[in-house]
């Protein structure tokens, strides 16, 4: 299987409460968060589009695009 | 996302806690719905009370928010009038065990065709904290706070004894269980149990110094194990994750037709 090309990754903010499961499980730590506690795709060129970020989020709050 | 059709986008964001869970729990339920390619009409999620019977509001499937500890017996009722429907019941532990216990065993005692998910945070979390039955011993709890001396029911053998035909256990950390296993437990024919392992960081994570949401999902992944590994033997104290049972027995709501068919013969 070809690797995953990442077209975008979005994170809803108003949605996003900041509990940060997505920054601490990210196994390229490309997320982290801002200084108003949201989390933001901070390294973005690092992505793997392993989505684990996106089926963690406990606010349905971030969406992994690959082309 | 791919889920967010089967969302009520309008109730967003969710009324639970950071770090709840119960969404992780709806997420991978979500994710369960979409690969199987259901439609929202063919789905009815019936629940009970408490943040995790929450989750039908936020669905939009044909949904029933029903009474504290009744789900099962009002999911039974659309069941036996609806016979093709998918019914699918989340429910806290308390709500599915204490309150509704009865309604528990004897919904898995017929093996009629209801997916039950029992969202397990070990406390009732909406009225303030107080322990329930999954809480365990040595749990401190508002209604406990010297420690809880009540043991806890193990979510997967009380099951296996009332007569479920599929039982799994998984945890908020192991997310492609979650999808995996719920999607499985809607495609059996029969009463179906998915226990889940859902963090409360705000009730008994605080009480129980287990840290925020991300210190108890790393707990989550050092307590458990998978079914039958060589570090449940060596520690018998982890917790095992997986598939338990998965049987063909007669289905409730099939036998009742033989009986409708009996009935109505000339």
């Amino acid at each position: 299987m070809a690797k995953p090309i990442l077209k975008s990754h979005r994170i809803k903010a108003d949605w996003c409460k900041g509990c940060g499961i997505c920054v601490e499980f990210c196994p390229k730590k490309v997320l982290e968060l801002d200084e108003s506690d949201r989390a933001v795709a901070a390294r973005l060129q690092d992505c793997i589009c392993c989505r684990l970020c996106e089926l963690r989020c406990p606010d349905l709050a971030i969406e992994v695009e690959t082309e | 996302m791919a889920v967010n059709k089967y969302l009520r986008q309008r109730f967003f964001p969710h009324l639970w806690c950071p770090g709840c869970g119960h969404g992780i729990v709806l997420n991978g339920m979500l994710r369960a719905v979409d690969k199987l390619g259901m439609s929202k009409n063919e789905i009815v999620m019936v629940s009970g009370i408490g943040c995790s019977a929450r989750i039908s509001g936020y669905v939009d499937f044909h949904t029933l928010h029903t009474i504290h500890g009744r789900a099962l017996a009002f999911a039974t009722g659309v069941k036996m009038s609806r016979p093709e429907l998918n019914l699918v019941v989340p429910m806290g532990d308390g709500d599915a065990l204490a309150i509704g216990g009865n309604h528990f065993i004897h919904a898995a005692r017929r093996n009629i065709d209801i997916t039950a998910i029992v969202m397990n945070n070990r406390i009732y979390g909406m009225t303030g904290g107080q322990y329930s039955p999954l809480s365990g011993q040595e749990v401190v709890a508002t209604t406990a706070p010297f420690a809880s001396i009540d043991p806890s029911f193990d979510v997967v053998e009380l099951s296996k004894a009332a007569g479920a035909t599929f039982i799994a256990r998984t945890t908020t950390y192991h997310v492609k269980q979650i999808d995996d296993f719920i999607k499985q437990a809607i495609l059996h024919e029969g009463f179906a149990v998915v226990e889940i392992l859902t963090q409360c960081p705000t009730h008994f994570g605080r009480k129980n110094k287990q840290g925020s949401a991300v210190d108890m999902m790393k707990l989550y992944r050092d307590i458990t194990t998978p079914i039958g590994s060589k570090a449940k033997q060596e520690n018998p104290n982890l917790i095992e994750r997986g598939i338990f049972v998965q049987e063909e027995k007669p289905e409730y709501s099939r036998e009742y037709d033989k009986i409708i068919e009996r009935a109505t013969r000339g």
